[in-house]
């Protein structure tokens, strides 16, 4: 559902008179469809072309942001079904629990766990987004005090209760940091839509398998005016996955595809119900983790985990990274020359490709081993080091090429070359091109360091 | 504080934004503004009630699809008969799939020093015999089907011969009586003249060959299958139009739909699996839009999570090994499952169960299981 320039541009007032910055209300047209721009950058739109604007403009699934300040977890935003198609906006935030019924020690030793995990891959360092408190003693004094405690947080907040009288007193401390509300029921929904109203907070909609019943009680919360909704449809572990990839799915396909106004909303989903059926912390991790990377697979635009295992966790940033790479750009780092620890006019000159995982994965070891050493980065257009050398972006062309522009001939006395193991193929060619000898290096950059040394060590 | 911070700090106490005379990288500003700007617009109502326009009634949205995949048949004479495919639709609440995701376990020819500790584990009793090493998937695991790699026969491994890699595809044959898959030692060369001996020792047993790639004589490999009743595993990387030039390849040396599997190759868990959801998404989409070329099921080489080094790695700060290397495992097969694939190829018994227990949900009808009502999750839930 692409929205084209051409309908941009019927609804901007048509007088190029560049206070948006641009040459042309065509060429401010042209930035809007590509998400280039802000539609609030043209001042001169009435009201209701403006309000026309923004509902053509808006993404198939909306955006919607919860937290102020630096405390905030953006979630939804997607235009298509499939990643190849574009790409997907707002990584799913991954949010953990607690309850509201721990003793004070271990409530701020996990609090402390959730915001501390870092997880460092391809130079970005993967993180949890927010923490959801549970109103799990059922009394609205601890969730209020509770929920006050959070406010030194560092995460947004998710207030988890079906109890409008315990969600109030909690609003009544926290109301003004914008929570994200969990959740409005069948049996709540007045009361939970007023206190979402009232404090100007995102609310999800829980719905025990019935999208019949969702699109009825969405509705519901639309007509009283409330724009920003989370749907949450069950989620069922065990043998009622299925249903749950089901609903998930058809929501998404209602969204994109049909622009069922009800539907347009981003999914939540709950692995942290597998622990109702399992209390081994090893097996109910793995199959948090299973159920996790199922609904994220499949258009969970933000999920709630119990489990804060770290092995459990690093998986789950991975493949949320990697859902969201953007497949429009090749993932890479710029080529050339770099520099680790001291370096001087003998150090050893080590040789890698651009693609960022490569890079990353051998400037980690590098920087781990305290190596010292220059490093030259080929530029691969993104690749790695056997996928490049199958492609022949890696050849002896290509090295003599950047031993030149690199001018390291200029900084060490050195024409030794120390290639990937996975380039030993190719050394000979690399030799008789660039006059340089190569040395063949070990398959796995985590053995770099210690070849150094050794290396050192012998001459 | 640079341009950006110093925007970003006005912003935060505005609600409307004029902007002039403002240079900036757009893509930076896009990034960083989006979440300001939409706080801006999104201020709710205050309680009224909205005139809405009426809305649609509730249909579960699903599609009509012209082209279906094709169902091919693993194991016949002596081995219990297993099938792939078939799928009408891409979901279940279109039509569920009339054959679950199948799992084979990984068996090498020769006893593997270099698999991770935790695979080990399993099998170090078994692995100087292919046939009990089967066995012990097959009895204890619950394996499907077992894959032997005929890895032993790599020039540079141990060089057996083809003749070899026969008796040792009669040993596995005679300990078990599930469908086999039958992989080569990935010598170009030598691959064709192995898969043709280990066909011919199979005769009749319809054995899945991997496989068939453009590398090498793959008419070879599909005229084996075809002489001795097997199927061919046709392994493209990561590219659907050499998939689709392979496939026809195959077909006009005389297989049909029913006799292939593909391989549109599984690279794992944060080392390109995006590539492969993208590739095999398509190839899945294209099947059931009618390309006839790609209408047949698909295959993982889920084992591949195994080289990433958050599988394998001793490092603390991650945790151990023993629960990394089966969730990469799981994660990566899982993330290929819910792009279509069909069947697997894994090394660990418990990634095995947990694959296989979502994938039995495929076969089954929407709101046809019993679910509990978890709504009481909030209270529910320990510490
Ligand atoms: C993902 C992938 C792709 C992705 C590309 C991803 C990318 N941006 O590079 C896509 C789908 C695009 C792709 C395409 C192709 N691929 Co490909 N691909 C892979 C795959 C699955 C993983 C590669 C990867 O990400 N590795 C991870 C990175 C971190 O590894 P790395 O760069 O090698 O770095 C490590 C080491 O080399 C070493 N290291 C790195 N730098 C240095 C420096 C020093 C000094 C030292 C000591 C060590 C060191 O440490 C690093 C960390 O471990 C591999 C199979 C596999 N599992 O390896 C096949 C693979 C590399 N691909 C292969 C092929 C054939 C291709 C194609 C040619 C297919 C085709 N015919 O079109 C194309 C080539 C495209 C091109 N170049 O134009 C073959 C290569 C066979 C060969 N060795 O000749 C492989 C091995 C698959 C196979 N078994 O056949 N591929
Ligand atoms: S500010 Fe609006 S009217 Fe003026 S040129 Fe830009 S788009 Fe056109």
């Amino acid at each position: 559902m692409q929205v084209t320039a051409m309908d941009i541009y019927r609804l901007l007032p048509q007088t190029n008179c560049e206070i948006c910055g641009e040459a042309s209300c065509m060429a401010f047209a042209t930035k809007l469809s590509e998400k280039e721009t802000q539609i609030e950058l043209c001042t001169e739109l009435e009201s209701d072309q403006l309000e026309k604007l923004e509902s053509l403009l808006a993404p198939a699934v909306r955006e919607i942001t919860f937290g102020t300040g630096d405390k905030t977890a953006t979630l939804g935003g997607d235009e298509v079904l499939y990643r190849y198609e574009l790409t997907y906006y707002n990584q799913t935030p991954l949010v953990i629990d607690v309850s509201d019924n721990m003793d004070d020690k271990a409530f701020q030793d996990r609090v402390k766990t959730i915001e501390e995990v870092e997880f460092e891959r391809t130079g970005e360092k993967l993180r949890l987004d927010a923490i959801a408190l549970r109103n799990a003693s059922g009394s609205k004094e601890k969730f209020a005090e509770t929920a006050g405690k959070l406010k030194k947080s560092k995460l947004p907040l998710v207030l988890c209760s079906m109890d409008p009288e315990a969600m109030k007193a909690a609003l009544e401390v926290v109301g003004d940091e914008k929570p994200l509300l969990y959740a409005a029921t069948e049996n709540n929904l007045e009361d939970m839509a007023n206190l979402a109203i009232q404090y100007e907070c995102p609310i999800t909609l829980f719905v025990n398998n019935d999208l019949e019943k969702m699109k009825e009680l969405s509705r519901t919360l639309r007509a009283k005016g409330i724009k920003d909704i989370v749907l949450d449809p069950s989620t069922y572990v065990g043998n009622g996955i299925g249903d749950t990839i089901d609903n998930f799915v058809m929501i998404r396909r209602l969204a994109v595809e049909e622009n069922d106004e009800d539907f347009r909303f981003p999914i939540i989903g709950v692995p942290a119900v597998t622990w109702l059926y399992e209390k081994d912390d090893v097996q109910g991790g793995i199959k948090e983790a299973t159920i996790a990377a199922t609904l994220m697979n499949k258009y969970a635009d933000i999920l709630i985990v119990h489990g804060t295992n770290i092995w459990e966790l690093i998986p789950m940033l991975t493949l949320r990274q990697s859902l969201y790479t953007d497949p429009r750009k090749p993932q890479a780092v710029d080529p050339g020359l770099y520099e680790f620890g001291e370096v001087d006019e003998n150090s050893p000159v080590l040789l890698t490709t651009n693609f960022a995982l490569t890079y990353y994965t051998v400037e980690g070891d590098l920087k781990s081993g305290k190596a010292n050493c220059y490093l030259l980065v080929l530029d691969t257009e993104g690749r790695a080091v056997d996928v490049s050398i199958a492609g022949n972006q890696f050849n002896g062309k290509s090295v003599t090429d950047i031993i030149k522009h690199s001018k390291i001939e200029d900084k060490v006395k050195t024409r030794t070359l120390i290639v990937p193991g996975l380039a030993a193929s190719i050394s000979g060619e690399i030799e008789d091109e660039s006059g340089w000898e190569v040395l063949v290096g070990p398959r796995d950059s985590s053995a770099v360091a210690d070849f150094l040394l050794k290396l050192k060590n012998k001459g | 504080m640079d341009k950006m911070t110093q925007l970003l700090k006005l912003l935060e106490k505005t609600d409307t934004i004029e902007l002039h005379e403002f240079k900036l990288d757009i893509d930076e500003l896009e990034l960083q503004l989006m979440p300001l700007v939409q706080r801006a617009v999104q201020k709710q109502a205050e309680v009224i009630t909205k005139k809405l326009i009426p809305s649609q009634p509730f249909e579960l949205p699903v599609h009509d699809y012209p082209g279906e995949v094709a169902e091919v048949q693993l194991g016949a004479g002596t081995r219990k008969p297993i099938l792939l495919g078939g799928q009408k639709a891409l979901y279940r609440f279109e039509e569920p799939q009339p054959n679950p995701p199948v799992v084979t376990f990984d068996v090498f020819d020769i006893p593997m020093p270099g698999l991770p500790r935790p695979i080990r584990e399993h099998f170090s009793d078994v692995m100087d015999h292919p046939g009990d090493w089967a066995k012990k998937a097959v009895k204890d695991f619950g394996a499907n089907m077992v894959t032997i790699h005929l890895i032993g026969t790599g020039p540079k491994v141990m060089d057996k011969t083809p003749r070899q890699a026969a008796a040792d595809i009669e040993e596995v044959l005679q300990a078990v009586d599930v469908p086999l898959v039958i992989g080569g030692s990935g010598d170009p060369k030598k691959d064709p003249k192995v898969l043709e001996a280990a066909a011919a020792a199979a005769e009749g047993e319809r054995c899945l060959l991997a496989s068939a790639n453009l590398d090498l004589d793959y008419r070879k490999v599909a005229k084996a299958a075809m002489d001795y009743n097997h199927a061919v595993l046709s392994w493209a990387i990561t590219d659907i139009n050499m998939q689709k030039t392979l496939n026809k390849y195959l077909m006009k040396e005389g297989l049909t739909k029913e006799d292939i599997v593909m391989d549109p190759t599984t690279c794992a868990l944060g080392y390109g699996i995006e590539f492969s959801i993208d590739v095999i998404t398509r190839t899945r989409l294209a099947a059931l839009k009618g390309d006839k070329d790609l209408q047949m099921p698909m295959s993982s080489g889920t084992t591949n999570a195994w080289g990433s080094r958050e599988a394998w790695m001793k490092k603390d700060e991650w945790g151990p090994t023993d629960y990394r290397g089966p969730i990469w495992e799981i994660f990566t097969g899982l993330t290929m499952m819910l792009c279509g694939v069909d069947i697997f190829m894994m090394l660990h018994p418990s990634s095995v169960q947990l694959l296989s227990e979502i994938g039995s949900t495929f076969t089954k009808e929407y709101l046809e299981t019993d679910v509990p009502n978890i709504s009481n999750w909030i209270t529910e839930l320990g510490v």
